[in-house]
């Protein structure tokens, strides 16, 4: 455990001490401020609508922009680094177990990309404070909003470590990480525009499509469906990870 | 301290390690010694536990590398091939974070990074970003990385590597200041180096070990073959006659030396040191001698010598 927080820290710092963490957050938050002010637009030209703000925002496409561009960013380097510059040898020849790389490489870049996303919570009590109806914006549902994040967060980081610990070179990790991220996002996608298929498919993409997972989040339910999809997404994607790794040993 | 038993590493059919044997005792210290791609960076990663082996088997400690891999690396400390680093981590920051990921106590391992940057001179580059340091201070960071800990045993790849000259020899004699208490292997392709450093020597060639001996006596059994070089004035053609006619040289070439001397190198034939037998002949006949030394054998003599088929063999 000790050790697992020592490699924590030192990954999640890293971000920081190098520009790419901060091209990311201003990435981020660029996208952000863009999309709150045009939905603040929209919200002052149109009728009113009886959704909550939180599902406002998620009703445009840019969250899934912010999180398909940024999650390969993010975790590109995790692994990919150490194999090309070689600290992946001296890091691995201290007595820590592999298990324990995989989970802080995770937990530091689940950290950063929650992190990236915290300017969040300025646009919202932003709108709150000049808002005439403060019901809108409940602690519940901001929560609930910010665990749905934490989940699809997870499972991108997941598959985007898993990406980084197949090559060494990060443009590669990167392009490996959109593509699997961008394939169930499309899975959604299929869902969500109601394209004709066989009625199984529809099911089958009904339960997988995170466009629809997250519309509950902001709404302020939780599912333990979708909780679990998350999850064991997750595990599922930092077990290959694990035998990636383990996989210098194998011949 | 190291116990290797017909330690072999295929890559793709090709072994890059082939059946290696060899102990190491506790407090020695210990070069390997071959041209690149003879199999020196391979032994050291399967030492330190970082990749396994093919087939045969490696303790340190008593503890197999590959089994009780964590046992291992808790009692080494490891310097890969090209001294990698998080060149974006400040020197003090950097260290600080090795000695406590390799299991060190906060307070303890406060103490010992400042000991070890004593030790290894980093003590007014502390606050510096690693990426920024010369390449001399760099070998110093991963020096002092390996040592933190107070390892049993040190594992260095190639660690005078890039170094100028005055480096190279404050990077050696720290080394040679740890034997005793640590166990250092350490690796290198420069001949020097082991004679100056090591107790001990192991020649690889091709992943084989070719010679496994203290450096003073491979340096014997080298000097036993070595030239000699003397710097005479006298007639060329006497010289000639008189070498060609002497029963313990084998070989002569004579060419002009800077005024009127003549520079005869000599081969002698095998075990027979003819410096005196030189020296002697100058004086009877009155000619001047001004340069009479032996050639040190190169690395690439040894691998001459050592790799010359059988029927050549002299020693």
């Amino acid at each position: 455990m000790r050790t697992f927080l020592i490699l924590t820290r030192r990954e999640y710092a890293t971000y920081f001490a190098s520009l790419t963490g901060y091209v990311i957050v201003s990435a981020v938050l660029f996208l952000l401020g863009f999309s709150f002010t045009d939905i603040l637009d929209r919200l002052n030209h149109q009728d009113p609508i009886d959704l909550p703000v939180t599902e406002v925002f998620y009703q445009t496409w840019y969250f899934w922009y912010v999180l398909l561009l940024a999650a390969p960013l993010i975790t590109m380097r995790s692994f990919a680094l150490e194999k090309a510059t070689g600290t992946f040898e001296t890091l691995m020849t201290t007595p820590v177990s592999d298990l324990q790389v995989v989970l802080a490489k995770f937990t530091s870049a689940l950290l950063f990309f929650f992190t990236a996303w915290l300017p969040l919570l300025g646009c919202i009590l932003v709108v709150r404070h000049y808002s005439s109806d403060q019901s809108a914006f409940g602690g519940g549902i901001i929560a609930s909003t910010y665990l749905g994040i934490l989940l699809v967060g997870a499972l991108y980081m997941s598959m985007g470590i898993f990406a980084s610990a197949l090559t060494r070179s990060q443009i590669i990790a990167a392009m490996v990480s959109f593509a699997l991220g961008m394939a169930i996002f499309l899975f959604s996608a299929r869902y969500v525009y109601g394209i004709e298929q066989a009625p199984w498919v529809t099911h089958w993409l009904g339960n997988v499509s995170m466009v629809d997972h997250m519309k509950e989040f902001v709404r302020g339910t939780v599912d333990t469906r979708y909780v679990m999809f998350y999850l064991s997404g997750t595990v599922f994607f930092l077990f290959l990870t694990l035998k990636a790794v383990e996989s210098r040993r194998w011949k | 301290m190291i116990e290797v038993e017909g330690l072999t590493k295929r890559y793709a059919g090709h072994a890059a390690i082939d059946n290696l044997s060899f102990t190491v005792a506790r407090g020695q210290i210990v070069g390997l010694l071959g041209p690149n791609g003879a199999g020196k960076s391979t032994t050291m990663r399967i030492l330190s536990g970082f990749m396994p082996a093919t087939s045969g088997t490696a303790r340190i400690a008593g503890f197999d590398v590959f089994h009780q891999s964590r046992e291992v690396r808790q009692r080494i400390g490891y310097m890969p091939e090209n001294n990698p680093m998080y060149t974006d981590m400040r020197v003090r920051e950097y260290l600080r974070y090795r000695a406590r990921l390799k299991g060190l106590g906060w307070s303890r391992s406060r103490a010992r990074v400042a000991v070890v940057m004593e030790q290894c001179g980093l003590a007014d580059v502390g606050r510096k970003i690693i990426g920024q340091l010369s390449m001399g201070y760099r070998q110093r960071v991963g020096l002092a990385d390996a040592l933190v800990t107070e390892p049993e045993l040190i594992i260095l790849d190639e660690p005078t590597l890039g170094l100028d000259p005055n480096q190279i020899r404050a990077v050696r004699q720290l080394i040679k200041s740890l034997g005793g208490q640590h166990t250092v292997l350490i690796s290198t392709h420069i001949l020097p180096e082991v004679e100056m450093t090591c107790d001990h020597v192991l020649i690889l060639h091709e992943g084989r070990i070719l010679a496994s001996d203290a450096p003073e006596k491979l340096q014997d059994r080298l000097n036993a073959r070595g030239r000699v070089t003397a710097e005479i004035e006298a007639p060329e053609a006497d010289l000639r006659n008189l070498w060609r006619e002497h029963p313990l040289v084998e070989q002569i070439e004579i060419s002009a030396a800077s005024g009127t001397y003549l520079r005869c190198t000599l081969t002698p034939i095998p075990g027979e040191d003819i410096r005196i037998a030189i020296f002697e002949a100058a004086q009877q006949r009155g000619w001047k001698l001004r340069e009479l030394s032996r050639t040190r054998p190169t690395l690439e003599d040894v691998f001459v010598n050592l790799t010359r088929p059988v029927d050549e063999e002299d020693f």
